[in-house]
This record gives structure tokens, C-alpha cells and sequence, in this order.
């Protein structure tokens, strides 16, 4: 019997590709230096979605946990001497437990109290970092050492002999910035087909169908928390040693918000569309370079249109169309597939 | 006092017949004053099929809802297998073996039939987090003999050819189906049907009639809450009827024929 092949088989590829030939097109280093912050923002939006989209929980301090990744990394290896592998697991550890504090009592109850707590969360943890001045250089932000990997150092202004090319760093860290959307990606992928994203699925399709199932639903909600915030820590720490240098602006309660708004813009519970919404929404203020104190009601007009026009969001919205344009089969059952 | 005497009696007549698979005991449950289960007694032996009868409005519902954990009875007693479990939420109840459908269907409409009956196995799959976030080759086999059941689950209900239907695209008929196919995937052995026969025609309804024989047949108990009184009649062992959530009878389906008291209640005497 045939079966129906998933969205996941020809997904992956496709992107592995538009991110090799991404390169070609771009003009100068500023182009590309763009292209590795979308990809570290979509992945860690990918991270997001895996909780707004499945487990239909709003984050609205998920910046607070970029953040979180992001100093952790910065002061771990700045100020403390460690490399960057140890201080990032740090900070992903770190972020898991409090994700995990913060999640056990309010995921047991029904509605959007997550919202609200992360919202909180998030807040406090913008104004620690502003004021500790001591540890996080405060609102001056605090340069970040490069990153370096089993004794190798990888700096956007350096150049790199490899396969007997030179390549620049940046060059690298855009393919660097690539693999970890790809991983990002296939990781969350896994995550929805197994199990684990079926009973979250369910509690999105039928809470009740769920738990007379056997699903603890409230254990799958913090379990997604859990991994959406250790997604959003690792993308942070990889983020504050690609620019070298961050501010508390990374863990503001604005970038909290312009990740949700990718998430919805691109369409929630589909991983492809939110990566389409992280680009969207990362070009913006590239091209509005004018309007750039109005950047925080862009979003906010652009979270409000999208609702309004088309909930499911951008890319979901377009297949759609697409699919009703190819005429179908009318309306059989799929007794055909046996 | 009086309590005292009617439970010694109760636990005399323990003795006597065989233990019970679900036993429920003065239960009760009140919205604002109505009171929708009113001390309520009975028990249901393994392998029976049970039916609950009785006029709109007497509590069956929520007499279901009460046992599978979705409401918190007010007072009573409910044991599964010997074991107190009123309170219990539902996911607790699942992995004591029970299971049940919905009369107004609960089914994932954002999911495909298979992956919903999928939904079903759920207690009994290796929920191994690393392995799902990095597809070992363990999970994937899991998931695997996991699907192969679940087809040959929704083939058992009927359900053949919407295999990979959209849950959603699936007629209703079928859909009352597939969601007795994934209360199975439980492998529950006491299965409670919330009205499976509503909205169902004749042909339908004779399916259903021979799906339950089926599962009855297989060893789990069946307990439904039914207003098509052929049907009742014909598959049940015995007959509770319920009337402003009290019992107003309970017998086989010819004694409760037979009974003035139902037939006063059913024709609003």
C-alpha cells in the first residue's frame, strides 16, 4: 500500500540547497553578514514554532532565553577564560532548568498563563541584565570572544585555508550558521513526527481525545517549553560570538515580540513557513532603514494583518491557494491509495 | 447508622458473585441544584456488555464522564479492578485499561485517521525523548509496528479505505469508527461507547452492531450509552435505565422489556 509521503522527505533538501546557492547571489559581505543572522534567527524561531505552532503555548519572553544563551556564552568565555562549547551547554543548561521552573506550575493549568509568565520572565531578565553592570557590561553590552572550537578559532575578519581554497570567515560562519538551521530543522522534524509530536498535535487537534488516550498533556507542554527555550539559548550563544558584541537589546522584550511576530507571519506549526517569516521579518529593517523608529509598529501592524487576512499564516495560506488552483480528483475518498 | 447496616450488607453480597470489573457505589454529581447523578450503585462484570438506557436528560453522559475521569464526582465510590480510581484523571484511567468515545466525536481533525489511531498506541510506544529528537533506528522501528497496527485496526472497524484520509475529510459514519479503531489502540479492557449509534443509518448501525459483537467477543467489556433500543436490546447482557439520574431499573434486556416502571418513564407516565 502506498503510503502518503510526509512533508518532511523532500523539505530538507530543498533548503540544504537554497542555503548553498544563497552565497552566489549575495553582492558583498553585508549581504552575507545578513544571510548568517537570519539563518541563527530562523533556527532559533524554528525552536518557537515547536511550541506556539504544536504545543499551542505563547512565549512572549523567548528573547529572555536568546538572551540568557548569549551572556552566558559572552561571560563564560570573556570574562571567565572557558571555550565555547562548555559555555554554551552552561547557558543551554541554565535556560533549561529555569524554562522548566517556570513551566511546571503554569502548564498545569488551562489557558494562556504561559503568556503572561514569560512575559514577566522576560522583563526581569532584560532589567538584571541593564543593571548588573559588574557582569554584563550593562546597557554599553560587552564584547564577545570568537568562537572557538577544539582550539580553532573562527572570526568573521579572518581567512581560512580550507581544502586548499581560502575562504573567508565570514564565508564560514555563514555555512556554520547554515548547519545549524539545517540541524534546527531536522531535529524539530523528528520531534513532530515521533510520538512525542503526535500526542502534541492531539492536544492542539482534541485535549480531551488526548488524555482518555493516555496523554499527559501538561508533561508534553513543558517538555516543548523546555526545548523551544534550550533552542532559543544555543541560537543565542552562537549569535553573540558571530557579532562579536551584544547588548541587552538581544534579550528586550521588542525581540521577544519580532520572534513571535516570524512565527505568525510565517505560519505557526509549519517549519518552513516560520523559517519564511524569520526571512521576511529580518530583511524588514534593511529596507526600511528610514522608518527605523517605527520599526516596533511595523510589527505590531504586521502581527495584526496577518491574523486578521490569514490566520494559518503566510506559507500555509499560499499552498493553499496553490493547491486549490491544480484542479483535484473531485473530492474521492482515498480508497484509491490501497 | 442505617449506612453502617447497608454496607455490611453490600460487602455480604461481595462475597457472593464474582468480582466485579467496574464497580460504582453511591455516586453522585450535582450542577448547581440539579442533581445529575443521584446516589447511583451498580456493577459491571468482566466480558459483560453493559448498556445504559434512559430518557435525554438522565445522566448517561455524565455518568460517563464521571467514570473516565473528565468529572470529579461530588460523592461515591468508583473501583476498577478492585481499585478505587473516582478522581482520577483520564490520562491515569487510560493506563488502567480504560477507554471510551464521545457521542458529539472527539477525533484530531488536524491529523490524518491513521495518525489518530497512531494516537491511540500512545501508552504503549517507547516515548524515549533523545531517541525521537535524533530518529534512532529503535524509534523509527517503533513507529513502524506502530502503523502496521494501527492499519490493521482501522481495517478491524471498517475504516479500509481512508487509511490516510484526512481526519477531516472523512464522513461522519466513519468517523464514529475510527474513534472506537483508536480507543482500542489502548488495548483497553473495558471500553465505554457514548451513544455510537447516533446520526448512524440502518446499514450503518447493523455494522456497528456486528463491530461491537467483534470487540465484545475479543474480551473487553463494552459499556454504551444507547437510544436505539433495537440495537440495546439486541447485543446487551444487561440494562441499566437511568431516569433524573437515579436507577430505575437494571436487569436483562427482557426483564427491562417487561418492566412497568420503564415503560411509564419512556412513554412520560
Amino acid at each position: 500500500m502506498a503510503l502518503r509521503l510526509p512533508e518532511r522527505v523532500p523539505g530538507l533538501p530543498v533548503l540544504a540547497l537554497v542555503l548553498l546557492l544563497v552565497p552566489l547571489f549575495l553582492g558583498n559581505e553585508f549581504h552575507l553578514d545578513i544571510a548568517t543572522q537570519i539563518a541563527l534567527i530562523a533556527a532559533t524561531v524554528v525552536g518557537l514554532n515547536l511550541l506556539v505552532g504544536y504545543g499551542g503555548q505563547v512565549s512572549l519572553g523567548h528573547a529572555a532565553f536568546f538572551g540568557m544563551g548569549a551572556y552566558a556564552s559572552a561571560i563564560l568565555t570573556g570574562t571567565y577564560g572557558w571555550t565555547s562549547i562548555p559555555a554554551l551547554l552552561c547557558g543551554a543548561l541554565l535556560v533549561a532548568v529555569l524554562a522548566w521552573t517556570l513551566g511546571r506550575p503554569i502548564l498545569r493549568l488551562k489557558g494562556h498563563y504561559l503568556s503572561m509568565a514569560t512575559l514577566g520572565m522576560g522583563i526581569i531578565i532584560a532589567i538584571v541584565i541593564n543593571n548588573e553592570g559588574w557582569l554584563t557590561g550593562g546597557p554599553d553590552g560587552l564584547a564577545v570572544e570568537p568562537l572557538t572550537v577544539m582550539g580553532a578559532e573562527l572570526s568573521i575578519f579572518d581567512h581560512y585555508s580550507l581544502l586548499g581554497l581560502e575562504v573567508s570567515g565570514a564565508l564560514l560562519w555563514y555555512g556554520l550558521a547554515a548547519l545549524l538551521l539545517l540541524l534546527a530543522v531536522w531535529i524539530a522534524q523528528n520531534l513532530v513526527d515521533s510520538p512525542i509530536g503526535r500526542a502534541l498535535r492531539a492536544v492542539h487537534g482534541s485535549e480531551v481525545a488526548a488524555r482518555v488516550v493516555g496523554v499527559d498533556t501538561s508533561h508534553y507542554k513543558l517538555l516543548i517549553f523546555v526545548i523551544s527555550a534550550v533552542y532559543a539559548s544555543v541560537m543565542g550563544s552562537f549569535y553573540a560570538h558571530y557579532t562579536g558584541f551584544i547588548t541587552p537589546q538581544v534579550a528586550s522584550f521588542e525581540h521577544s515580540i519580532e520572534l513571535i511576530t516570524m512565527v505568525v507571519l510565517g505560519g505557526m506549526a509549519s517549519t518552513y513557513g516560520v523559517i519564511l517569516g524569520a526571512v521576511l521579518l529580518m530583511l524588514l529593517p534593511q529596507l526600511l532603514t528610514d522608518f527605523q523608529d517605527y520599526e516596533m509598529m511595523m510589527f505590531g501592524l504586521i502581527l495584526m494583518l496577518t491574523m486578521i487576512f490569514m490566520p494559518k499564516g503566510l506559507l500555509p495560506t499560499l499552498s493553499e491557494a496553490v493547491r486549490r488552483l491544480r484542479p483535484r480528483p473531485a473530492s474521492a475518498p482515498a480508497s484509491g491509495q490501497e | 447508622m442505617n449506612q453502617s447496616v447497608q454496607q455490611t450488607e453490600t460487602s455480604r453480597d461481595d462475597t457472593a458473585r464474582p468480582a466485579p470489573l467496574l464497580e460504582v457505589r453511591g455516586l453522585g454529581k450535582a450542577f448547581g441544584g440539579v442533581h445529575a447523578v443521584d446516589d447511583l450503585s451498580f456493577r459491571i462484570l468482566p466480558g459483560e456488555v453493559y448498556a445504559v438506557i434512559g430518557p435525554n436528560g438522565a445522566g448517561k453522559t455524565t455518568l460517563f464522564n464521571l467514570i473516565t475521569g473528565l468529572y470529579q464526582p461530588d460523592q461515591g465510590e468508583i473501583s476498577l479492578k478492585g481499585e478505587a480510581v473516582q478522581g482520577l484523571p483520564p490520562e491515569r484511567l487510560a493506563r488502567l485499561g480504560m477507554s471510551r468515545t464521545f457521542q458529539n466525536l472527539q477525533i484530531c481533525m488536524n491529523m490524518t485517521a491513521l495518525e489518530n489511531v497512531m494516537l491511540g498506541r500512545h501508552l504503549h510506544l517507547k516515548r524515549n525523548f533523545l531517541a525521537a529528537l535524533l530518529r534512532w533506528p529503535s524509534l523509527r522501528a517503533s513507529e513502524r509496528t506502530c502503523r502496521a497496527q494501527a492499519e490493521e485496526l482501522i481495517r478491524f472497524v471498517g475504516c479500509g479505505d481512508y487509511v490516510d484520509a484526512d481526519a477531516a475529510a472523512m464522513p461522519y459514519g466513519a468517523l464514529k469508527r475510527l474513534e472506537i479503531a483508536r480507543a482500542l489502540a489502548t488495548q483497553p479492557s473495558i471500553l465505554l461507547l457514548d451513544e455510537p449509534a447516533a446520526g448512524l443509518n440502518s446499514t450503518e448501525t447493523a455494522a456497528l452492531e456486528q463491530l461491537i459483537r467483534k470487540v465484545a467477543a475479543g474480551g473487553i467489556t463494552v459499556v454504551l450509552v444507547e437510544h436505539d433500543m433495537k440495537l440495546v436490546m439486541s447485543i446487551s447482557d444487561r440494562v441499566l435505565v437511568l431516569d433524573y439520574g437515579r436507577k430505575l431499573a437494571e436487569g436483562t434486556p427482557r426483564e427491562i422489556r417487561d418492566n412497568p416502571d420503564v415503560i411509564a418513564a419512556y412513554l412520560g407516565g
